[in-house]
């Protein structure tokens, strides 16, 4: 990519919608799973989840497409895990002072962001080869592939499972009258990831290119 | 000693790493083809997260609690250094992990070309990390019940990645429909796996 390049050219669009559709991290590049699945059960810590993750990603690659021809290839996994560990701190330590209720529930999950394999996987393939400006983007779209499956999935399973959205009641009171059960199970963990198989199997049968074949 | 295995147990069935927590997930997916490499992925976490979670155990109690630094002087008896604690706790497994590397390939040969790759992807699995933030949650008595916390969860781990594994070399000769081949299918199995699991969750220990 030349330095003349516009900023919003469309090379550099492709790298922030690619990853919503057809380089998804999660349902197609399997990145990254571990955090979506536990932090869904409810919409808002959905949410908060993403944009950390988003802040963490681009944050870092950033950082380390700007040194990218001073590491040394060696100790390139440390260099790059000591960056993200910071920048994970620094969320962590602003979700603990503004929004303490939704940091308890996150509980180790923010810590786990330094391990998410959807930053060391853009950061080995991405930014270690990239200019920062294109590396940002390519944070900002992966996040948000991310971040459109994990609110997806939040949502079903709060609306589903508690008959809420971001915590307010959105099932009407006579529902529950005629015999509406909230399904207790879609809270449960098992539940995240048949919601995650589903959504593949949608996204598969729409889009054949990404089938697998004899698997 | 009753405590310890209550630890055990509750480690492996009833907070499995996979199905109660969704860690390590990502090797899990990707090396859970064959049951020859799942076990030897699995064997390689099982020996890892029993050195971290202690060696971690140790960093946390004598280094980053607020107070732990009292044994240096009664000056430092406010340090409270927690806040470094993933840093500190990500640099450990990561040496660990190399130094582990290096001693078996030193002394196990045969083991070390078994394990090959895996050895060196363990450190960005979140199933270590992982292990020593719940370690740090739990607030354990001694290092005794943390290395029984570590090494029950790299065992919990381990059957859930053999487990499914097993399934996926037989689901290869079903008639799955297209779109689910492969990674859509391996969710779904895991979901039942999970619902399984679920079942020891009312186990009071």
């Amino acid at each position: 990519m030349s330095d003349k390049e516009a900023f919003f050219s469309k090379n550099n669009l492709r790298l922030l919608t690619d990853p919503l559709g057809k380089q998804n991290p999660i349902t197609v590049q399997v990145l990254g799973i571990c955090s979506a699945l536990a932090v869904t059960a409810q919409l808002k810590p959905s949410v908060v989840m993403t944009l950390s993750v988003m802040v963490v990603l681009a944050l870092s690659n950033v950082i380390v497409s700007l040194l990218r021809n001073t590491i040394p290839n060696r100790i390139r996994i440390i260099v790059q895990l000591v960056i993200v560990a910071s920048l994970v701190i620094l969320v962590d330590q602003v979700l603990k002072a503004f929004m303490y209720d939704v940091s308890k529930q996150l509980s180790v999950f923010v810590g786990l962001i330094i391990t998410n394999c959807i930053i060391m996987g853009r950061l080995e393939a991405f930014a270690l080869g990239n200019k920062p400006g294109a590396a940002f983007l390519d944070g900002i779209g992966n996040a948000a592939g991310y971040g459109v499956i994990l609110i997806i999935v939040g949502f079903f399973r709060e609306l589903l499972g508690a008959g809420t959205l971001w915590g307010f009641q959105v099932i009407p009171e006579g529902f529950y009258d005629f015999g509406y059960v909230n399904n207790g199970l879609m809270v449960l963990s098992p539940m995240a990831l048949i919601t995650v198989g589903i959504i593949i199997w949608v996204q598969r049968s729409k889009n054949h290119e990404l089938v697998e074949e004899n698997k | 000693m009753e405590n310890i295995i209550n630890i055990f147990i509750k480690s492996i069935f009833i907070e499995n790493m996979v199905f109660a927590y969704f860690l390590g997930m990502c090797s899990y997916l990707a090396v859970s083809k064959s049951v020859k490499t799942a076990t030897g992925l699995g064997l390689a976490v099982v020996f890892v997260l029993g050195i971290t979670v202690p060696v971690n155990y140790l960093l946390e109690n004598f280094v980053l609690q607020e107070g732990a630094l009292t044994w240096l002087g009664s000056q430092f008896a406010n340090v409270d250094l927690s806040f470094l604690s993933f840093i500190m706790f990500i640099a450990v497994i990561a040496s660990m992990v190399q130094l582990v590397e290096m001693i078996i390939e030193k002394f196990a040969p045969a083991l070390y070309s078994s394990l090959g790759i895996f050895l060196p992807l363990i450190a960005v699995n979140c199933a270590i990390l992982g292990g020593s933030l719940f370690m740090q949650q739990k607030e354990f008595l001694n290092i005794g019940e943390a290395t029984t916390y570590g090494v029950g969860s790299g065992v919990g781990w381990f059957l859930a990645i053999v487990g499914i594994a097993a399934i996926r070399e037989k689901v290869q000769y079903s008639n799955v429909p297209k779109p689910l081949r492969g990674l859509g299918m391996a969710f779904i199995i895991t979901g039942l796996m999970g619902m399984a699991f679920m079942g020891f969750s009312g186990i009071k220990l």
